[in-house]
């Protein structure tokens, strides 16, 4: 008896030591020679070198004199790094006192949230700076926030910036990250495919107009071309119908409220046009893609809505198609409703771990939030900005030399002014990311490619999201 | 000193001393983070607000529909992985060891080269071979059949056929190896007294070789029910991140993952990784007692 006692328990050690041998293996399979691409982004979470030796990290640059005060920051999209290299360029020539120096490493989306999330949780290992996505920063936010209150370093730019776009990256009045950019959602036409078939994109006021220009397009092309691609992998056109109607799929008390007339009108109009062989659902997902911009630049669809900052996409992926899109305010249920909802974001913020907190504070609101700031991230990131004065300067809507004021039938500033009182604002809270996963993982794709029916597939994502802590 | 000495001479406690490098080491890596897991599995953790919340992580896992799926799909990919990853390997075994095959030792190679190569790597590929599009490779070869072309990565079974594949490609020359270690311990004798016996080669096959092969089945068996369960890097791959349509290839790991690391959850995906020790030590146990294992060796 004590002996089956005793194998008992070897088995048991056995099994437990069999974690320890899969976990190890692994790790030695990726360490062979000339496969060093990491991917347990499980285990080496935190690990600052992680980056260098798996070949993960995609660009790290150091910008500054060895003199000054030395800083680590993380950004997700390479651009930004650059135009943060330019704004810490300039704040060393202002500040001859208070020089700085920053080493900037681009790590993919995924893995730098999650590496900075496990620094926090960990205690140690957090860049000085770090870039967090808006749909990511409510993770960020629960327990004790790990990082700096901006709050008195953005009081100094604060009236020019844009109060909503400060307030998504708060919690209780304490403000952590500095605004990007207040992300407007526009249609972008492809002006060439629409004249083909008779269509004038400025005549297009509610859906209704726009299913009548997609029926045109359809029968123009013989079903070739097709008016939009629906997503199956993004909640963009849900956001502007809640926009529209004035919704927001999570409550005043942070619940999931996500059976709302104005999605399934959204959800219904869009099946329609499947049905009807008006749009396809988007390759990939979503247009912000490869399989996105290629079907973009085939000219298989003829529009979509996406927010500003998506212009430098079409400078980066399709600048063959300059002169042939336009920029429009979306259309909607009823004439009167908004036509715009702002979408996305990056927020910069500033760790508890940084020993010169108050000098990284200081110098990423000043790159972020002052005139000079706007301007660069305007030219360089073709982004909507907080500073909404920039929006009618002249001098930078009136620069034909602008790369994207060149590429554009129509000048982006005067489809930004336009709308400019209409633009809504979706709550990010902690709910959120559960509810994107929901829509993006099993309603769309149960609803556009399976034939689900719409209510009670939210029905059902709405039980499941209850469980949820929020 | 003399009693140090006594200490390190005793039969008795020599042994302890040479094992004790290990146990310190698995104690200390294993352990306790073992109990760490048990412990954080009752709380909820966030930075600076670890609170004790008694069992609701468990309360919660019973109501959570997605969680129950990663169960279902791992259980799935466990049991078709065991289907083919057992027999198959075992009969090519039986072949290689036979006299007709020529040039054993670069089959060996050949078979045993896919589990050199990094899953990243090879995930990527199998990645861009089932992709949507009429030009990636499976949909060539099913047009060259007459079918149209499939959206692989989008539906639950196909899916599940391009792990599987993944799975086969890449473990069936280990298992082999396995299995002709194992043949390698059949004693020759017992051959030559069967071929005066005049028995054909499957009779030596079915008994000779399968009855004897057993300890290796039961390995491979234990092995491969926690490496079908604990199955993830696979999964994330093959969909480029820990999201797939429908969850379609969302593991018991890949929801661990995506609770304690995707979404700072650590209590949360403690419970799930309790879970899935308590199924996988479960099914190996009641395997291992079906087996006789822990019968008294019968000599």
């Amino acid at each position: 008896m004590k002996k089956k006692l005793l194998s008992m328990l070897l088995c048991i050690v056995m099994l437990a030591s069999l974690f320890a041998a899969c976990g190890k293996k692994d790790d030695a399979d990726n360490k062979e020679p000339g496969t060093q691409q990491g991917n347990d982004e499980g285990t080496d979470e935190g690990n600052d070198d992680a980056g260098d030796e798996e070949g993960e990290a995609t660009a790290i640059t150091t910008v500054g004199p060895d003199s000054g005060t030395k800083m680590e920051m993380w950004t997700f999209v390479e651009l930004h790094s650059q135009f943060y290299a330019e704004m810490l360029n300039l704040w060393n020539e202002q500040n001859p006192d208070k020089q700085i120096q920053i080493t900037f490493t681009t790590y993919p989306y995924g893995d730098m949230h999650n590496k900075l999330l496990m620094s926090n949780q960990a205690g140690t290992g957090a860049p000085d700076l770090c870039d967090i996505e808006i749909s990511q920063f409510p993770n960020f936010m629960q327990g004790e926030v790990q990082f700096r209150e901006l709050n008195e370093f953005v009081d100094k730019y604060r009236d020019d910036i844009v109060p909503a776009r400060l307030e998504i990256y708060s919690k209780d009045g304490k403000e952590y990250g500095a605004p990007t950019h207040v992300g407007a959602t526009v249609m972008f036409y492809n002006t060439e495919i629409l004249e083909k078939y008779g269509v004038d994109y400025t005549t297009i006021k509610t859906w209704d107009d726009y299913t009548e220009a997609a029926k045109k397009v359809a029968e123009g092309s013989n079903g070739e071309v097709y008016m939009t691609s629906v997503d199956t992998g993004g909640t963009d056109w849900l956001w502007v119908a809640m926009a529209e109607y004035g919704e927001d799929y999570t409550t005043d008390e942070g619940a999931p409220n996500i059976e709302l007339q104005s999605i399934k009108n959204m959800l219904n109009m869009q099946k329609g046009w499947l049905d009807e062989g008006l749009a396809i659902v988007s390759p990939g997902g979503h247009v912000d893609l490869e399989e996105g911009f290629a079907n973009l630049g085939d000219g298989k669809i003829a529009s979509f809505p996406k927010a500003m900052w998506f212009m430098s996409r079409f400078l980066n992926y399709l600048p063959e198609m300059a002169g042939k899109w336009a920029i429009a305010p979306c259309p909607v249920f009823e004439e009167g409703q908004p036509r715009s909802v702002g979408i996305g974001g990056t927020g910069t913020v500033v760790s508890l771990q940084s020993k010169n907190a108050d000098l990284a504070a200081e110098f990423i609101t000043f790159a972020k939030l002052s005139y000079e700031g706007n301007v660069k991230i305007w030219e360089v990131l073709g982004f909507d900005t907080c500073n909404t004065e920039i929006w009618s300067d002249p001098e930078i809507t009136s620069d034909t030399s602008n790369q994207y004021i060149a590429y554009f039938v129509n000048n982006p500033f005067d489809a930004l002014n336009e709308i400019k009182d209409e633009i809504g604002v979706i709550k990010v809270g902690k709910i959120n990311p559960a509810i994107s996963e929901q829509f993006n993982l099993t309603i769309l794709n149960n609803v556009f490619e399976n034939g689900a029916d719409i209510d009670e597939e939210l029905k059902m994502a709405q039980e499941q999201l209850e469980l949820e802590d929020y | 000193m003399k009693s140090l000495k006594k200490v390190l001479y005793s039969q008795k406690a020599a042994p302890y001393v040479f094992v004790l490098p290990f146990l310190l080491s698995f104690m200390f890596f294993w352990i306790y983070p073992l109990f760490s897991t048990v412990k954080m599995s009752f709380q909820s953790i966030l930075p600076g607000q670890v609170e004790w919340i008694g069992l609701e992580n468990y309360q919660k896992l019973l109501k959570d529909r997605v969680f129950h799926l990663a169960i279902k799909n791992s259980f799935t990919y466990m049991f078709w992985t065991l289907v083919l990853l057992i027999p198959f390997p075992m009969i090519y075994a039986c072949i290689m060891d036979g006299k007709l095959v020529k040039a054993k030792g670069l089959f060996k190679a050949l078979l045993y080269l896919p589990a050199l190569t990094s899953v990243v790597v090879a995930g990527t590929m199998f990645r861009l071979m089932f992709a949507e599009m009429e030009t990636s490779q499976m949909n060539q070869i099913v047009q060259w059949l007459g079918f149209g072309p499939i959206k692989w990565l989008k539906g639950k079974y196909t899916g599940m056929f391009a792990l599987l594949l993944v799975a086969c490609w890449r473990w069936t020359g280990v298992n082999m190896l396995y299995y002709l270690s194992g043949l390698k311990n059949i004693d020759n004798s017992l051959y030559e007294s069967a071929e005066i016996d005049g028995a054909s080669g499957f009779k030596k096959f079915l008994y000779i070789q399968l009855p004897l092969l057993k300890p290796t089945t039961i390995y491979v068996l234990t092995i491969s029910i926690y490496a079908g369960l604990a199955m993830f890097l696979e999964s994330f791959m093959l969909w480029n991140g820990n999201a797939s349509p429908n969850n379609i290839g969302l593991t018991i790991v890949g929801y661990l993952y995506r609770r304690g690391i995707e979404k700072n959850q650590l209590g949360y995906a403690s419970a799930v990784g309790l879970v899935l020790l308590a199924i996988a030590l479960f099914i190996n146990i009641i395997q291992l007692i079906w087996n006789g294992t822990f019968k008294k060796e019968e000599r």
